[in-house]
């Protein structure tokens, strides 16, 4: 083989394959299991090409000219695991529910991970072995991966619309094949001899039995549940990048689906279908034939609230779903209502097949409804409202159950309120609408959020908000003036009729809590008042659970769990208090310990047992610096891309583009990077190339910290197409910086000594699937900007280590 | 001591209490001889010691100084290995919910000791279930000597129950398959009524089927977690009272309590 004829269409297409199927998992983990599992890929993902550094010491030298048939041999590995790893994985039937309970459920989660990281674990020996084959020209086929890779992440998405998931599977399992094929002829390889029976392999492919890739829906979520009750189908169904969507028709029960309806309502809602996202968060299609006396259940509930102090006249829903808050604008004859929702295929559902059961709502004369962000809409909105409302888009389970705690939600955020009080006419409300639970914990933090933004516009909380609670919901609602006597009497005859609680109103007094839905003690009447006076802070630390409010830089609003107090709560799991922990957060956390254990016993472990000389690592390098430069690489890149994704939704308005652009400009960037280290690699002045670089990261990440948000201020009225230019300029430059500093620590390594490049892998590789969940961990307690700070102090860390064989490093130093 | 022989009304509180557990333990013991053959009693007793160690640590807040000793008897008696998937019945008397397929759950023992606790019913009345699921918890109510009358919505769950309520000998309880939201009409007013099926609120028209006096419970959360329990009490014929406590001692805040 020539060396200066790398297989790089072939490298590039596994990498695309690699980073599809990725992000494939992702989507098809939510729709099964939870969001949790969005971390888990990533780190699962990642210990695949742990585990493959590795092995790649122990192998590549008994490879060594052979890389062509091993690697067509990995391509098809690649493609037949990624369907059958997946096929396994989903009947392991792991409950994150029972972690708390079964030991067995442990070892279930350590099997998916260790069955699905199988076709990444393929995939990253090709690759390595490849960077192994072709060191002298290694920041190339590097290039190529990451060019792959990048490229992978835009297609999927545009794939995850056009094919339900399964489907894609098998394009991701042809993508392997075809890269297969490429490498095999780029290699020099014979067509004859490998194609046909490449070929029989994609035929094997495209007659994958349904049965094994359908999607298998946990049974406890929503969407299963609900279809076993006699009588239910799903009679429509859409799939995209945000989700997929089920209507679930229930002929012979009605739905009934009422949020927190009062004990006192009379009749019951008219017929409904379920529109469910991803099996669970499940609002209702109701049927409305222009009789608004059939709506009148919509005023039995905490959400009517702001209708009853005030006639609004125009009316802005952030997240219309269903339409419930549609219909009870109509209900109250409001004129003008402007209503977000972020997934089209809903509004798609809404305007075409399911248009005259919903009596046209979303198509109707003075309701105007628009595909967009909701934060993105408030920014650039032109108008003010008397009301503005937000439905609580989660479903009652899903906050019960502790499921939802590590989605990100840019709504619940001290900086949203804000904006939505920008858009509030004088005297107008926001209503914030949230599932109760016990011990008190979203409404409070919610409340405390409200004060916080409200404070930060110099406004008196105290005189500006309303609070009531039902049993199964709390509305909160944010007066843009302060309150009147006449609201105060009506919103206690709003409560009085419906045996709803007063939690707080300004000057409310304590015996007017607490009284028909009673708790142990007036939690919320005493939690109110401690979070709006001098001992807020106090009662903040006192509080079992985490009220501190969420943030731009901190989005985790349904996560409440206080470090110090997980002991207690794991005791009490069997005195009746598993309610008290989210799983969520406890998933993340075995996660997190199972990454860590995995990742040291295969691909370190391994590493230390090798006892042959010349693989020591410390033959030819200071163990330490390798150790280090390729660790704080693996842990600091990850963090600053998962951080980066997170601070760019704001700015491109819309968490798939965030993902899709961000992944890819950092990608394609860092592989442009990579090529350009090419120039340097192994020369004398490489480690003065990478100290370069990491000052570059440092200086470009403080200037993004610095100017982001003012940044997403100014574009947000930008044509999306433009803000996504905007992200792509800033990211480039930080990636082109982040792409130098691997290959050319390997380039310095594999000249010396060849057979430590998987060595370097290995340890990079560990770091990178700790850091995954890692990254999230810290963001849930310290926010996105201290994870990026963290990054930087391992990019100055690598700094400091290049690795540089002993004579050299003496000279230098 | 013929304490049975004596007109109930004629024994001092005490005495009753006592004489009460005297019968218990008479009624314990023969079921005991009864059920030892199915060779589970022991874990079963295992089971309720620890559900009673754990309501004393709890009693505070439920504002019960121990589980009705007929509950804990009931508790003792209900082969719950029976209710759970063979592969489970291991794990049947450990305090823990456990999956019983069709995507349902049979409760954590203490949980529904609890429950059955908060109900406060005497023999021979009249309580209605909302969710048979397994049948366990419809189990454990007619052990107390009340008349059982469950819904569930799930077909074959609710077929599965009947078939294993029979061949259990809880043939008196009377089941169907179908919708809970207006309860079961013709046989209200129920003394008391237990929902176990999550729904995005409470039914009126159930509510509508409680006797004055009597009480409704709905446990809140998802298939293997209660967070709370909602109990709602018929004041009067036109009053209602609802509360909702944990099943679990815990403030949430520290210091100071």
């Amino acid at each position: 083989m020539k060396p200066d004829s790398q297989p790089r269409f072939g490298i590039a297409l596994i990498s695309a394959a690699v980073l599809a199927y990725e992000v494939l998992l992702v989507a098809l983990f939510s729709l099964t299991q939870w969001h949790h599992f969005a971390y888990m890929v990533v780190s699962i993902a990642l210990l695949g090409f742990g585990i493959s550094g590795s092995l790649l010491v122990f192998a590549a030298p008994r490879l060594a000219g052979r890389f062509r048939e091993f690697a067509l041999s990995q391509a098809v590995a690649f493609a037949f695991g990624s369907i059958i790893a997946f096929a396994l994985a989903q009947r392991l039937a792991f409950n994150p529910e029972e972690l708390l309970w079964d030991a067995g459920h442990w070892l279930r989660l350590g099997g998916v991970m260790l069955l699905l990281c199988l076709p990444f674990l393929f995939a990253a020996n090709l690759i390595g072995l490849a960077l192994i084959e072709y060191r002298q020209r290694l920041a190339r086929v590097y290039a190529a991966d990451l060019l792959g890779a990048g490229l992978g992440a835009v297609a999927i998405l545009g794939l995850m619309q056009l094919l339900p998931p399964a489907r894609v599977l098998l394009v991701v399992a042809m993508l392997g094949l075809g890269a297969a094929a490429s490498l095999w002829i780029e290699c020099g390889g014979r067509a004859r001899r490998a194609l046909p029976a490449l070929a029989v392999a994609a035929f094997a492919v495209y007659l994958t039995p349904a049965s094994w890739i359908e999607p298998v829906i946990s049974p406890y979520k929503e969407l299963s549940q609900t279809l076993r009750v006699t009588g239910t189908r799903v009679i429509a169904e859409r799939f995209g990048p945000l989700g997929q969507l089920s209507v679930v028709d229930s002929s012979l029960l009605p739905l009934r689906h009422a949020p927190g309806l009062s004990l006192n309502a009379r009749g019951e809602p008219p017929p409904q279908l379920g529109l469910f996202t991803n099996a669970a968060a499940m609002t209702a299609i109701t049927q409305y034939r222009g009789d608004r006396s059939t709506l009148a259940y919509l005023d039995e509930m905490t959400a009517a609230l702001p209708y009853h102090l005030q006639r609004p006249r125009s009316v802005l829903i952030l997240g219309a779903g269903g339409g419930a808050d549609l219909l009870r604008a109509i209900y109250h004859g409001v004129q003008q209502v402007d209503a977000i929702e972020l997934n089209p295929d809903v509004v798609e559902l809404l305007r075409g097949p399911f248009a005259e059961f919903s009596g046209g709502i979303y198509n109707r004369e003075g309701i105007n409804v628009q595909v967009a962000d909701a934060r993105g809409f408030l920014k650039t909105a032109a108008r003010r409202y008397d009301l503005i409302e937000v439905p609580p888009l989660d479903s009652f389970s899903g906050a019960a159950g502790g499921v939802i705690g590590l989605n990100e939600n840019y709504l619940y955020t001290v900086e949203a309120i804000g904006e939505a009080l920008e858009r509030l006419e004088t005297n107008g409300y926001l209503a914030l609408t949230r599932w109760l639970q016990l011990p008190p914990r979203d409404g409070l933090k919610l409340f405390a959020t409200a004060v916080e933004a409200l404070e930060a516009r110099g406004e008196d909380a105290a005189r500006r908000l309303f609070m009531v609670r039902g049993l199964q919901t709390s509305t909160l609602l944010i007066k843009n003036g302060p309150a009147t006597a006449d609201e105060i009497e009506r919103l206690r005859a709003f409560c009085r009729q419906r045996a709803f609680d007063l939690a707080y109103y300004p000057g409310m007094a304590a015996d007017e809590a607490n009284r028909y839905n009673r708790l142990d003690a007036a939690y919320f009447y005493t939690a109110t008042h401690a979070l709006l006076g001098e001992q807020r802070e106090a009662f903040m630390e006192r509080y079992k659970f985490d009220l501190r409010p969420a943030s731009d830089d901190r989005p985790f609003h349904s996560n409440f769990v206080k470090w110090r107090e997980l002991g207690d709560l794991l005791a009490l799991r069997q005195r009746g208090g598993a309610g008290l922990l989210e799983t969520g957060y406890l998933t993340l956390l075995a996660t997190l310990a199972l990454a860590l254990l995995l990742g040291l016993l295969l691909i370190l472990l391994p590493l230390a047992l090798d006892r042959r000389p010349a693989t020591g690592v410390a033959a030819d390098f200071a163990a330490v610096r390798v150790l280090a430069y390729f660790g704080a690489l693996g842990l600091g890149f990850l963090m600053i891309e998962i951080a980066f994704v997170q601070k760019f939704i704001l700015l491109l308005q819309h968490p798939v583009y965030a993902a899709a652009v961000v992944l890819a400009s950092f990608l394609l960037a860092a592989g442009a990077g990579s090529a350009c280290a090419q120039r340097f690699s192994g020369q004398r002045h490489a480690r003065r190339v990478v100290v370069l670089a990491v000052l570059g990261i440092l200086l470009l990440c403080g200037l993004y910290l610095l100017i982001l948000d003012a940044l997403t201020g100014a574009a947000g009225g930008w044509p999306l197409a433009a803000r996504c230019m905007l992200a792509a300029v800033l990211i480039a430059p930080l990636g082109f910086c982040m792409g130098m500093p691997f290959p050319l620590g390997l380039a310095a390594i594999s000249v010396g000594a060849p057979r430590l490049t998987p060595w370097a892998w290995g340890i990079n590789g560990c770091a990178s699937v700790v850091s995954a969940v890692l990254a999230t961990l810290l963001a849930i307690h310290f926010g996105f900007s201290r994870v990026i700070l963290v990054a930087l102090g391992c990019y100055a860390l690598a700094a400091v280590c290049f690795p540089l064989p002993p004579v050299a490093a003496r000279r230098q130093l | 001591m013929d304490t049975t022989s004596l007109p109930m009304s004629a024994i001092a509180p005490q005495a009753r209490i006592s004489a009460a557990i005297v019968a218990l333990l008479l009624v314990a013991t023969v079921c005991a001889s009864l059920a030892a053959s199915d060779g589970f009693q022991q874990r079963r007793e295992a089971m309720v010691a620890l559900i009673e160690a754990d309501v004393r640590q709890t009693s505070a807040h439920l504002k019960r100084a121990a589980l009705e000793p007929r509950v804990l008897a009931a508790m003792a008696s209900v082969p719950r290995h029976q209710f759970v998937p063979p592969d489970l019945v291991a794990q049947a008397y450990l305090n823990r919910p456990l999956p019983i397929g069709h995507g349902q759950t049979i409760s954590q023992p203490y949980i529904v000791a609890i429950m059955t606790d908060l109900l406060d019913l005497e023999d021979g009345q009249k309580v209605l279930e909302i969710g048979t699921g397994s049948g366990y918890q419809a189990a454990v109510l007619a052990e107390l000597g009340l008349r059982v009358f469950s819904i569930e919505i799930v077909e074959p769950l609710g077929r599965e129950a009947r078939a294993r309520l029979d061949r259990l000998g809880y043939s008196a309880i009377e089941s169907r398959i179908g919708d809970g939201y207006y309860g079961w009409p013709g046989e209200q007013p129920f003394d008391a009524i237990v929902v176990t099926a999550a729904a995005s609120h409470v039914p009126p028209p159930l509510v509508a089927q409680l006797r004055v006096g009597g009480r409704m419970i709905i446990p809140v959360g998802s298939r293997f977690t209660t967070q709370q329990l909602i109990l709602i009490e018929r004041v009067s014929a036109d009053e209602i009272s609802t509360r909702q406590v944990l099943p679990v001692r815990f403030v949430p805040l520290t210091g100071g309590h």
